[in-house]
């Protein structure tokens, strides 16, 4: 099952690949991966979709812990939580395409942000499944280029991961 | 006044209470090596390869309760740490590695012996540092020695640039450490430990199965006790000889791969299993679907979280350091006037397995057994010497037959299986107690992984005794090839070997051949006696000689290939599979 797994992590040189470097040593699948620094600057959060049984999903938890960079690990699926992912992707917009590129990209709430004669730059977010659904819907030829962040997630209403 | 990084990194040496460092200088650590001449408060030790410096280290720390210190230079030298690093990583043992680095401006030129030594080494180590300025050097060797010793102990790397070493700062070493991350839990949760105790005072079939986390967290004492109390069978891991005594009756033996037909007929067939800082691994419980074929109920003790649910899911797990959480456990079964199980019936059936002597072995009059020579050993030394090993086949002859009386007297690679670990690690127990009888039992290619030592222990006065179990063949890999490879001995057989007596003679010391069995006790005497005097004993073994019990591969605990003694032994088929069918398998 797919989980995502937020994570506190000392803002040091080296935690990120201490956190990839589990994941490769011990066959743990990472779907995507996202980290920044937070409003702490000494802390770091990161966001990593994986897959996994519940015991292999514990035993990631469980060594993540183990981390002396690690501060805190969350399952997100454990409650109800929020998944925003950011696209940006290029198409192909000339001829009939063009309005028709503007449309699509209004009905998937996107933003056109960038504009040639023969190209649409797309801004859009939302769960990693709406992204999918709107280069599903988008006739495959038109596409140029497509660049995702990897899902940021965050726990709705009061559940909050902090120090 | 200001120190520089080699004085301050001294300084904290010092103040570490170090007592030994294990090393051999290069260019990157030049400053810390003119720092060393310039103090007096702790020996460095001069190794002929850096592999050995990091086994000595971690020897030194297995034997005692000190975290070991290594000190390697840059590139080649911290490479070739590398393996020593993951040996202590494996039996998590605390032990802090230093290591050169090149100038920081350097860093990333491909410098001259230059390599990513924090990036090499993060697989296999608790933590490690690089120290990026002077003003952090203090603050991290008093972190690397605190992540080092607590918790589930572990080896810890400091990288520190060469010019980090030669810039200066004040020097204050920090009396404590803070580390939001890194807070490892002592006490066990009480609800769980009333939890375990009642299961074990219900239990018909009682088994405590004890790891090198006893060991390591000297929690000896509390595991005797309860078995005591309970009148419970213990079974000791590879790792966890000497926890409980090899010679108390209620000592089933080591369990697993090549352990007695009763430890792991007694394992197989408990209802109720109590493990002590053991892990479960691959060379324990072998195939986790058969173990957990019987049904049992499994209490977990671990200090660390992620040991436990690992390779089988548990239905009493306890988090905590062993020593607390049993003497907790301890408490609760002396206060509980709930009345314990009756027993009788299952010491019955254990001494049923244990009759027929599942280490017996044909001695010979014209060959030495392998198994003879460490049976006289613990003879003669009552069980009290300290015995490093390699790895091989004489590393499981001498857990089998060395019977450990107290813990940490048994000092071997068991999780990463090193050859070469043997001869420098009785270096550094030797110099941890230097009164003390240190026997390095190994085999004649274990011994040439590290044989260069034979010089350091010379250069310092470092009296092992080395008893060769030679029988001129990659024993286990022979023994293996026999049983699954239709006897092709592919490159397991030691040819050209050196003559061992005037190899050790060469390097300064005494070398002896023993060939008839009738001399073996005589020799063991007189080497023993000569005190101050490094003596290698080249035992001529019989070549055959195989390891039994033995679990192959891929099958269950019970399904030993069984001495030849006991081959035609009816073994009882295990526990069909139960209810709970599999699930507690992770």
């Amino acid at each position: 099952m797919r989980h995502i797994l937020s994570i506190l992590l000392e803002n040091e040189a080296g935690a990120l690949s201490r956190v990839a470097g589990l994941f490769s040593a011990r066959n743990y699948n990472i779907e995507s991966l996202t980290v920044a620094p937070t409003e702490d600057k000494t802390l770091s959060r990161m966001t990593i979709v994986t897959t996994g049984s519940d015991d292999v999903i514990e035993q990631i938890t469980k060594q993540l812990n183990k981390l002396i960079d690690v501060v805190k690990v969350i399952d997100l699926n454990e409650a109800d939580h929020i998944e925003r992912e950011l696209m940006l992707i290029k198409v192909r917009a000339t001829g009939k395409d063009r309005e028709e590129m503007k449309r699509m990209a209004e009905i998937f709430r996107g933003h056109i942000i960038d504009v040639t004669e023969k190209t649409y730059t797309i801004e859009m977010t939302g769960p990693g499944h709406k992204l999918d659904a709107f280069i599903k819907a988008v006739d495959e030829a038109l596409i140029l280029e497509t660049v995702r962040t990897g899902a940021s997630g965050i726990g709705r209403g009061e559940r909050i991961l902090k120090v | 006044m200001e120190l520089t990084g080699a004085e301050i990194l001294t300084r904290c040496l010092e103040d570490e209470n170090v007592e030994y460092v294990f090393g051999y200088p290069g260019g990157a650590v030049l400053e810390i090596y003119d720092a060393i001449f310039r103090q007096d408060k702790f020996r460095h030790v001069l190794v002929r390869h850096e592999q050995a410096a990091v086994h000595a280290a971690d020897a030194y720390s297995r034997s005692s309760n000190k975290v070991g210190v290594a000190l390697v230079t840059s590139g080649p030298g911290a490479t070739n740490a590398v393996t020593g690093i993951a040996t202590a990583y494996m039996d998590s043992i605390p032990m802090v590695v230093i290591s050169g680095q090149v100038n920081r401006p350097a860093i990333g030129l491909d410098a001259f012996q230059e390599v990513d030594m924090v990036g090499i080494t993060r697989p296999c180590v608790k933590h490690n540092f690089l120290v990026k300025d002077v003003s952090q050097l203090a603050d991290t060797i008093k972190k690397a020695f605190y992540i080092a010793s607590t918790g589930r102990p572990g080896p810890v790397v400091v990288d520190i640039p060469k010019d980090v070493t030669q810039q200066k700062f004040k020097y204050s070493y920090p009396t404590s450490v803070q580390m939001r991350a890194y807070t490892p839990v002592q006490k066990g949760h009480p609800g769980q430990i009333k939890k375990a105790a009642q299961l074990l005072l219900d239990a018909k079939r009682p088994l405590i199965y004890v790891g090198g986390g006893v060991v390591m967290g000297n929690a000896s004492d509390e595991v005797r006790e309860l078995a005591r109390l309970l009148g419970v069978p213990v079974t000791n891991t590879l790792m966890g000889l000497g926890a409980h005594p090899g010679k108390d009756p209620q000592n089933l033996g080591m369990l697993g791969m090549h352990g007695t037909f009763e430890a792991n007929m007694t394992m197989q067939n408990c209802d109720v299993l109590l493990a002590v800082g053991a892990r479960f691994d691959d060379r324990v419980i072998s195939v986790p679907q058969h173990f957990l074929s019987s049904p049992k109920k499994i209490i977990h003790v671990d200090i660390d979280p992620s040991s436990i649910a690992k390779r089988v899911k548990v239905d009493v797990p306890i988090v905590g350091h062993v020593k607390d959480v049993l003497a907790d456990l301890l408490n609760v079964l002396k206060q509980s006037d709930h009345k314990q199980a009756d027993i009788t019936p299952w010491w019955k059936q254990i001494d049923a397995w244990r009759a027929p002597n599942s280490l017996y072995f044909e001695n010979s009059d014209t060959i030495i057994k392998p198994q003879y020579v460490v049976q006289k050993l613990c003879e003669i030394t009552g069980g009290n010497a300290f015995v490093t090993s390699d790895v091989g086949q004489h590393q499981m002859f001498a857990a089998q037959y060395y019977q450990f009386p107290e813990p940490k007297r048994w000092i071997n690679s068991g999780g990463l299986g090193t050859m070469g670990f043997g001869l420098p690690a009785a270096m550094g127990v030797k110099l941890a107690h230097p009164d003390a009888d240190v026997c390095c039992i190994t085999g004649e290619a274990s011994i040439q992984m590290n044989i260069q030592e034979l010089s350091t222990c010379k250069q310092y006065h470092v009296p092992v005794k080395v008893i060769n179990l030679n029988n001129r063949y990659l024993g286990m890999v022979r023994q293996w090839q026999e049983f699954f490879y239709g006897n092709r001995y592919s490159e397991s057989y030691m040819d050209a070997l050196p003559d061992f007596v005037k190899l050790a003679e060469a390097y300064g010391h005494v070398g002896m051949r023993i060939e008839k069995p009738s001399d073996v006790e005589g020799a063991l005497r007189e080497a023993l006696a000569m005190k101050d005097r490094l003596v290698f004993m080249d035992f001529i073994t019989d070549q055959s000689e195989n390891v039994f019990p033995m679990i192959q591969n891929g099958k269950g605990l019970t399904q030993m290939d069984l001495p030849p003694h006991m081959r035609n032994l009816q073994v009882a088929p295990p526990t069909p599979v139960s209810e709970r069918d599999y699930g507690n398998l992770c």
